[in-house]
């Protein structure tokens, strides 16, 4: 897929310690995140990252705790300050910046949502999410205006006198939502933002982000260590692991051709049914079944659709053309648990 | 050994050296000295002097309608301000008006003057470990030093009266609002001030919009100890010239006046809990905000 790239991360590496320059010729030469620690007391947070993230799309990064996530998306906007590497937004050097630059910077180019939402508790709900308009010196009756478009927006109608404190969390997170939609920053940073919601306020947010998505085409750097959330929103996965990617792609690939037993592990949990499409299991010819499905249907959909029009193949369209074929032992072979990563080749083949 | 009987001090004639070196430096530096440091001292001697008689001229009932409507401001509770009426109409019915208006004015200036001195110290010390584990140290003397031994430096360059007596208070009653200023300011939580960060903050919006506000629950808890301790050092204040209720308490300990004594002592409570009651109940309605539920 290639779009234009937003945020560019290159050779990024990040060594907390006293000496954490000396040990990037460490890392480079090969030692490991234990034995970094154990011989040199330092500890390897970011390890060569490598990512290029693509404008107006949802970007996933995602890794078990400690891997290095919440570090890295804290790299983007300078919390954490990197070892060695660039950071490039928009071909701007974000490194480089002094802290005035680095300043202007945060106040429009990048907003950011945090995982224990981290909302001012001495403010009301519009002063909450007047806070980064404030930063930024709007003026009194443009940031109460536009505040107010995005509480409406989020869902917050009626609660804009409210204190945080008196919200669910679920509402409190959609004002850490609007605060940070509310300085119309191109890039939108989300660590862990919904991971510490109910599973079903959780889906809940998550359709909020994609339907607003929808409509912003914002650039959107998200962080979960919950592979089902990740597929479900990301245009793009990176797979973290001790402080290296170990994995990136769209959902389907990191599905399909899962890099290692790390990666091969988190997938095994997932409905592969709702992940999966159609034309990951197709191959090529037609067939006269009468049936015919979108190229980009998951087959938690196809299949039923299979069922009820009674047939065992059909047709995969794209753009009103037939591009191959699927059969329901295929769909049923993409969605089996892979064994090896062999064997999974064998099954989708 | 004989070395193990008898610790080896220094001998008595070099000690005796030692100690009149040091009182002599002293007498002169302030015998040089003493005089620009009152003039420096004179701007707030002037404050003192003007505050006491402000309340001690002011009509009593004017008084104690002031006195009434801040304890409602503060409180918000009917409870509090009419025992603040009878308070002060029992302690002006037994005589000790003009001496309680002087302690109050002794405390409210030192108060001020802790709060102006302690809150920007605090935050220089949350600022940095380095300023704070400087501090730490300073503030512990201040506090279990035996306030005597600070009253000598401070009678010989002021002499008695007003501004030395203020300045024991303060010494006193300084550190709770410096300490508690740097461990609210400590204890923000990391993320919002990350929030503060992300959304681009200088150091003053960092600084007025989130830790201070969030720190001023353990603010205000120093504000009250400050002004606990100061009214705990209103006897040793009289020792050194300070107009008051102390004054009296003394008295009445060199002379064996035991109604005189307990009079004023309980006038010196009645203050106490009066200023805690108020100030604790102005600082739990600070935290509003903090509780939960719906529709508050």
């Amino acid at each position: 897929m290639v779009s234009d790239v937003k945020v560019s991360i290159k050779n990024l590496y990040k060594i907390f310690g006293p000496n954490g320059k000396d040990m990037v010729q460490k890392v480079e030469d090969g030692a490991s995140k234990a034995s970094l620690q154990a011989k040199y007391q330092h500890v390897l947070g970011l390890s060569n990252v490598n990512i290029d993230i693509p404008a107006r799309r949802i970007q996933v990064i995602m890794g078990l705790s400690g891997s290095g996530k919440s570090t890295l998306i804290r790299h983007l906007n300078r919390l954490i300050e990197p070892t060695s590497g660039q950071i490039l937004v928009d071909g701007e050097d974000v490194l480089a910046m002094s802290d005035k630059e680095l300043r202007e910077f945060r106040r429009n180019k990048m907003s950011m949502v945090f995982q224990k939402f981290a909302l001012l508790p001495h403010r009301t709900v519009m002063d909450n999410v007047c806070y980064g308009l404030k930063i930024k010196g709007i003026e009194k009756v443009e940031m109460k205006e536009r505040s107010q478009k995005w509480i409406d927006r989020v869902g917050l109608s009626g609660f804009e006198h409210n204190y945080p404190a008196q919200l669910s969390g679920g509402m409190q997170q959609r004002v850490g939502l609007a605060r940070a939609l509310a300085t119309d920053a191109e890039i939108l940073l989300m660590d862990e933002a919904f991971s510490a919601l109910d599973p079903l306020i959780r889906k809940d947010m998550q359709e909020i982000l994609l339907d607003l998505q929808e409509e912003l085409h914002k650039t959107i750097i998200f962080i979960t260590h919950d592979l089902d959330e990740a597929l479900h929103i990301g245009d793009n996965i990176v797979i973290l692991r001790d402080g290296a990617v170990i994995q990136q792609g769209s959902p389907q690939e990191i599905v399909l051709d899962p890099a290692d037993d790390y990666v091969r592990d988190f997938i095994k949990d997932i409905n592969r049914a709702r992940v999966l499409d159609v034309s990951s299991v197709m191959k090529p010819g037609s067939t006269d079944s009468g049936l015919e499905l979108a190229s980009n249907l998951v087959l938690e959909l196809a299949m039923p659709a299979m069922v009820k029009a009674d047939v065992t193949s059909a047709n995969v369209m794209r753009d009103s053309e037939v591009i191959g074929m699927v059969t329901l032992a295929d769909m049923i072979g993409g969605i089996a648990i892979p064994e090896s990563h062999e064997g999974e080749q064998v099954t989708y083949r | 050994m004989a070395i193990f009987d008898e610790f080896p001090s220094m001998g008595r004639a070099d000690l005796m050296d030692l100690k009149k070196g040091i009182d002599f430096a002293f007498s002169d530096f302030s015998r040089e000295n003493g005089e620009a440091i009152e003039g420096f001292f004179d701007p707030l001697m002037f404050c003192m002097v003007w505050f006491e008689k402000l309340l001690m001229n002011a009509p009593w009932p004017l008084m104690i309608l002031i006195f009434a409507v801040l304890a409602w401001l503060g409180a918000r509770s009917i409870p509090i301000v009419i025992g603040t009426i009878i308070s002060f109409l029992i302690i002006g019915r037994f005589g000790m008006w003009e001496d309680t208006m002087a302690t109050v004015a002794i405390i409210s200036v030192a108060t001020f003057l802790c709060i102006g001195l302690g809150i920007p110290l605090g935050i220089l010390m949350s600022r940095s470990n380095r300023v704070q584990a400087v501090i730490t140290p300073v503030l512990d003397i201040m506090q279990t030093i035996p306030s005597f031994v600070y009253l000598i430096p401070v009678v010989m360059l002021l002499g008695i009266g007003k501004v030395p007596g203020l300045i024991a208070v303060c010494i006193y009653a300084l550190p709770p609002i410096v300490r508690l200023t740097n461990l609210g300011i400590r204890l923000v939580d990391k993320e919002v001030l990350e929030a503060a960060e992300a959304f681009g903050s200088n150091y003053r919006q960092k600084l007025f919009d989130v830790q201070m506000p969030l720190a001023l629950p353990n603010i205000f808890a120093g504000v009250n100890q400050t002004i606990m301790m100061a009214l705990a050092m209103v006897v040793i204040a009289a020792m050194i010239g300070v107009k008051g209720l102390g004054v009296n308490v003394l008295k009445a300990v060199s002379n064996q006046y035991l109604a005189l004594g307990i009079m004023n002592g309980l006038a010196i409570v009645a203050l106490a809990v009066i200023f805690d009651r108020v100030s604790q109940a102005y600082g739990k309605r600070l935290q509003k905000h903090r509780q939960g539920g719906h529709g508050v």
